[in-house]
């Protein structure tokens, strides 16, 4: 909320106006984010007010000139005669009242106004349009003033805030959610009284001089389902339709950011603005009928103030009359009985909405209104009376209008003491206790009667405590922990002492979490760059994988409202991001990438229904209150909603991992590194993975290694399809690995290892097999055919050619055995080596190479 | 060699006389010095030092002598040949110096040549950002806590005391997961984890929990839809919000220095009352120290502890919660966000790996 610091400070007993930044700062203290203080620049010289006396059209232009002679009093250049002024605008007539810069001005800026030469007369000063006075940023034409604002030749500085030294200032007022009742200058002006313990004159108790009130204004039925806790109307007749608003009040609804349109509307918008209640104001005479305030039926339609038809929901709240809806509750007025420049019978409405209600018309309309703004922050429902005076008394004093007797004051909201809230018990130290400061004695008390609450110090049961009967406007305050905040922000904050909590009851990182850490740090040391991609995923990025349709892949997490339509999913893999990188990079010219980057995927293909139906789609949700704990079962059924969340690794290579050199050749990333990813990651956990091959999208067919960890899939490995690279635009022989972290044990303590001094025996075997048996079974096999005494194998060659036949290779392996508890003896070894053999030939038809 | 006593005449065992002696010896010294290298000084040392040099040869003579001359002439004979030896291998030494100075120079490199045959690699800042937080945390005896990303309306919000269709839902744009009727979101921050926390762990709890938050904020210098944060929960016995403000102290000086300190403004959040927003003193702020905004805080809001079944009259508690990015910007002197998201390598290899 923007607001003028003289308006902030009308009703603040204040000895002495504060600068602008020290008010600014005394908001920040008591909890208000003051966004801007923006503050008007001086005018110096002779600004003065003109009346036009005289245009003369220049025609000879490409632009409409006028050439004015302005009555500027005594101030002219020749004290007798009006001023000769260009002006390039044409939004004014003769007698109107202006604002001559006259020569010796300098303007906002530091443009200095001197008499010069223009479209072939001499320009005598400068007649200002308001962004040219540092009021806004308006230059639809220059400024008229409203008739008898002043008289010609009056200095125009003071009347228009820019004076020097007395320049005024806008404080641009951030209002948090639960403080709706600062969105008014009888709010803040009452913070600034708190933070400057200073009187306040509450604006709402100001007589505004009305006759007694006699019957009703307007019949108005407001229907309990419409959420209305109180519709007050009035009604003014005779209005002069072409009285202007008074300049004080257009500079104010200027400076606070809103734009003046006639004086029934700007009266409305002023005292929503001084008061917090939003208010409309209605041309009577097309108001047809009974007001009704009810829910929308569902084929209904308003075309609302901004000549938008909208279809209305019925969920919305509409004032209707005969004709059907005329405004949508809380959120704008309906063009139908809007007020026009020929209006003269004005019915004025100040109503009390539902707060919920409000914020969901907006929302479903998309109209953020300043009405709405405040009513879904909720409004003081005790301000409408007052309200509706004030601005009768505006338009009687401005609009020379008739003020009706009748009010109409609708709705359940009770008269009286009955419209009080909800008394607050609260111990009377419990700010002290929340605090962690012991504050002066009466300080609480004082404190919330400053906000405006009604205290009673009660100490019945032996501890001393407050019944607390917070303002209509503080409906925030139902709690005592509520009450604890005014007191502790006004207090101030910087009393607050600094204290650390003792407590050392902590057992540090767990194993899975410093596991965690270490697989990052591992891949790092082992040349991987870490990445943190977006986890939102294009559907056509699986295509481009070529998953089959019924990949669980494909089952993903779908947002509702991404910012980006093709990029609606959550990433079921981490690859797609990774590879993301990959091509970012190269397209800057880093074409040799180790990436990685750790991060949980949503599957909601692993989601345990218990309902049994639509795997990978959660239901609708269970309705858990908040008032106290969830049951067990209403737990689990929150949770069981969610998708499957496992924290994943995944690393990409492309380009060569050792580049070429003065040293020589380099040697490009291969399946190889990436597979040696997957270890590095795994020996982590203290596992070794076992390898298999594996046919498994986007990886290459022939060239993808399955990981298992204790017989579980922990992910795979290796170079990626080299049709999925075309498609991604990925470098040829991209690599890549992927595994799962949540499916690699943490063992708190990992086994105890076997170390035996006596000597070994080393053997080796080379082996022939067909060319699909894979290395790393035949090892497995040979390990189980060695039995115990086999320690250590390791392939050191891999051979194939004429020698050994076609379609068949030789894989040379060395055997290290030895015994726990003796010398092996060379006869015992060769029997376990012949065992390993033998097992590789039934299991793999290998044979002993010759 | 005839007669019996012949020997016994030292004048008859040339070889042994002094002259002979000193002759062989200078011969042997001066051959061994003009010897440039090592190869021929081990040529000439047969000559000199071998079995048949002269020295060794008058050696054999001395027991041809009578008994009172063998004392005196092995005495020469010793010192000759020590002499000999001695000159062998003071060349030796000088020669062997020689040839290593010679090969050491001959296997000179340039060692400016560039040694990155495989380059390392490095962490992200933010990863190591959120380790250092928590390590911070850890110290001083707290506990790490995490939760998903795709979370339950019910722990992002409802639990945490965001009324429906109040504003305070708006007040962060919020991913929402299809269908509807799931109240499914992308977490907003890493509160809904103090409820997870709350609800899963005995009381007294102290946690840090670090983790990736969305928003729909569209990508600029300062803003990205995908953010991380780091949240601490305390909720024990006669906590205040002095202890909040203890806490963050501690958490200052150990990210930016002894100098660093917290001020609260009072703010608004659902989840907590009293709020505060810390301000943080920065001695490095970029044009002087300053106070710069960092994250929110407050008491944890009574509703908050009864939606978790945790008595409000006998637990209280406080919580704060910061934007990881944020941090990483001022602490760093980042001036644009989209550098962490983009993946680009110079970016993450600046950053190495913090110990």
């Amino acid at each position: 909320m923007r607001v003028p610091v003289s308006w902030l400070t009308e009703h603040v007993g204040l000895t002495e106006v504060p600068s602008a930044d020290e008010l600014a700062e005394a908001l920040i203290r008591v909890g208000f984010e003051v966004e801007d203080v923006e503050q008007l620049e001086a005018v110096t010289g002779p600004l003065v007010i003109g009346r036009v006396t005289e245009i003369e059209e220049l025609t000879e232009f490409k632009k409409p000139i006028r050439f004015c002679r302005v009555d500027v009093g005594t101030r002219g250049s020749d004290p007798a005669e009006p001023q000769g002024i260009v002006c390039g605008a044409t939004n004014f007539a003769v007698g109107d009242l202006v604002v001559a810069a006259l020569p010796g001005t300098t303007l906002p800026g530091g443009f200095a106004i001197a008499a010069r030469k223009t479209y072939g007369r001499v320009s005598d000063g400068m007649i200002c349009a308001l962004d040219e006075l540092g009021i806004g940023d308006d230059h639809a034409g220059i400024l008229v003033l409203p008739p008898d604002t002043a008289e010609p030749g009056a200095d125009a500085a003071p009347l228009l805030g820019v004076a020097d030294g007395a320049a005024e200032a806008v404080l641009d007022v951030a209002i948090n959610p639960d403080r709706g009742y600062a969105l008014s200058i009888r709010g803040l002006g009452r913070e600034i009284a708190c933070a400057y313990d200073a009187p306040f004159g509450d604006p709402t108790a100001i007589n505004q001089g009305l006759p007694a009130v006699e019957g009703e204004a307007w019949p108005v039925t407001v229907e309990p389902a419409s959420g209305c806790r109180r519709f007050v109307a009035r009604r003014v007749t005779d209005l002069d339709p072409t009285a202007p608003t008074p300049w004080w009040m257009t500079r104010r609804l200027l400076l606070a950011g809103i734009r003046p349109i006639s004086l029934a509307v700007d009266v409305t918008n002023y005292v929503m603005l001084e008061l917090g209640q939003p208010m409309h104001a209605y041309d009577a005479a097309r108001v047809t009928g009974d007001v009704v305030v009810r829910r929308a039926r569902a084929d209904e339609k308003i075309t609302t103030l901004d000549d938008v038809s909208r279809a209305l929901d019925p969920d919305d709240v509409a004032v209707c009359d005969e004709s059907g809806p005329i405004g949508l509750a809380g959120v704008m007025g309906g063009a139908s009985t809007e007020v026009t420049d020929t209006t003269a019978d004005v019915l004025l409405e100040a109503a009390t909405w539902e707060p919920a209600s409000v914020a969901r018309a907006a929302r479903r309309h998309k109209l953020p209104s300043e009405a709405a703004r405040r009513f879904e922050r909720t409004v003081d429902p005790a301000v409408a009376r007052a309200a509706t005076d004030r601005a009768a008394a505006l338009l009687a004093h401005y609009g020379s209008a008739t003020v009706a007797p009748g009010v109409t004051d609708a709705g359940p909201f009770p008269a009286g003491d009955e419209a009080a809230l909800e008394p607050v018990r609260m111990a009377l130290d419990l700010p002290d206790r929340v605090a962690g400061v012991a504050y002066p004695r009466g300080a609480s008390v004082r404190r919330l009667v400053q906000v405006g609450c009604a205290v009673d110090v009660d100490s019945q049961d032996g501890a001393a405590a407050v019944v607390v009967t917070p303002p209509t406007w503080r409906p925030d305050l139902v709690r005592p922990a509520d009450l604890v905040e005014e007191v502790l922000r006004l207090e101030g904050y910087d009393v607050i002492p600094s204290v650390l909590p003792a407590f050392a009851g902590g057992t540090g990182l767990t194993m899975a979490q410093r596991r965690r850490r270490q697989v990052s740090r591992a891949l790092a040391d082992a040349g991987y760059q870490e990445v943190l991609p977006s986890p939102f995923m294009a559907p056509g990025v699986l295509d481009a994988f070529g998953l089959d349709d019924d990949d669980p892949r494909r089952s993903a997490v779908r947002l509702a409202n991404p910012l980006d339509a093709d990029r609606s999913l959550m990433a079921t893999t981490l690859l797609p991001g990774l590879l993301d990188a990959v091509v970012r990079n190269v397209s800057r010219g880093l074409r040799d990438l180790a990436l990685f980057h750790v991060g949980q995927v949503a599957r909601p293909d692993r989601g345990e229904r218990s309902d049994g139906e639509g795997r990978g789609t959660p239901g609708a949700a269970p309705v858990v209150g908040t008032a106290q704990r969830p049951t067990d079962a209403e737990i689990a059924a929150l949770l069981e909603g969610l998708p499957a969340q496992p924290l994943r690794v995944g690393a990409v290579l492309t380009g060569a991992w050792e580049p070429k050199g003065w040293w020589g050749e380099g040697r490009p990333a291969t399946w190889t590194d990436a597979v040696e990813a997957a270890r590095t990651v795994a020996s982590v956990y203290g596992a070794t993975p076992e390898v298999s091959d594996d046919r498994h999208a986007p990886w290459h067919p022939g060239r993808c290694a399955a990981l298992h960890v204790d017989g579980v899939l922990v992910g795979h490995a290796g170079e990626l399809h080299p049709k999925v690279l075309e498609a991604l635009g990925l470098p040829p022989r991209t690599c890549a690995m992927e595994l799962e972290l949540d499916r690699l044990p943490v063992h708190e303590v990992l086994a105890r290892p076997e170390v035996s001094a006596f000597p070994p025996v080393l053997l080796d075997v080379a082996l022939v097999a067909a060319t699909d048996v894979p290395a790393a079974a035949l090892e497995a096999t040979l390990v189980e055919g060695g039995g115990d005494l086999l320690e250590d194998v390791r392939l050191f060659d891999v051979y194939s050619g004429a020698q050994v036949g076609e379609g068949r290779r030789s894989l040379a392996f060395a055997l290290r055995l030895r015994a726990p508890d003796r010398t092996l003896t060379l006869e015992e070894a060769s029997a376990a080596r012949d065992a390993a053999i033998a097992l590789a030939g039934e299991r793999h038809g290998a044979t002993l190479r010759a | 060699m005839s007669g019996t006593n012949d020997s016994f005449d030292p004048k008859q065992v040339s070889a042994l006389a002094p002259e002979a002696l000193s002759a062989a010896r200078d011969e042997a010294t001066s051959a061994f010095a003009g010897a440039t290298t090592l190869e021929a000084l081990t040529a000439l040392k047969p000559a000199h030092l071998g079995d048949r040099s002269p020295v060794l040869l008058a050696r054999r003579e001395i027991g041809a002598l009578p008994p009172q001359a063998k004392s005196d002439a092995g005495k020469r004979v010793n010192e000759a040949r020590l002499a000999v030896q001695t000159a062998y291998d003071e060349r030796h030494a000088v020669l062997s110096t020689e040839r290593d100075e010679r090969v050491l120079a001959e296997e000179a490199v340039d060692v400016t040549l560039p040694t990155t045959r495989h380059p390392r690699g490095s962490r992200h800042p933010l990863t190591q950002t959120s380790e250092r937080i928590a390590d911070v945390f850890v110290a001083m005896g707290w506990e790490v806590a995490e939760g998903p990303e795709v979370e339950s309306e019910w722990f992002n919000f409802d639990a945490l005391n965001f009324l429906p269709d109040h504003p305070a839902r708006t007040m962060q744009d919020t991913f929402h997961v299809e269908p509807p009727a799931a109240k499914q979101v992308l977490r907003t921050h890493t509160s809904p984890v103090q409820i997870r926390t709350l609800l899963e762990r005995d009381l007294p709890v102290y946690v840090v929990c670090p983790g990736r938050t969305f928003r729909t904020d569209e990508l600029d210098a300062t803003h990205t839809p995908v953010f991380h944060q780091i949240e601490g929960l305390a909720v024990d016995k006669g906590l205040t919000m002095a202890h909040l403000k203890g806490t963050l102290d501690a958490f200052a000086r150990a990210m930016f220095g002894p100098d660093s300190r917290i001020r609260m403004r009072p703010s608004y959040f659902p989840f907590t009352e009293p709020s505060a927003e810390p301000d943080v003193w920065f001695p490095q702020k970029k044009g002087g120290a300053g106070w710069v905004e960092w994250g929110g805080c407050g008491m944890v809001d009574p509703n908050v502890l009864e939606a978790c079944g945790v008595d409000p009259e006998v637990y209280s508690g406080f919580a704060f919660g910061m934007g990881l990015e944020r941090t990483l910007m001022f602490r760093n002197g980042l001036p644009d966000m989209r550098d962490m998201v983009e993946g680009d390598v110079r970016f993450t290899s600046a950053f190495s790996v913090e110990p």
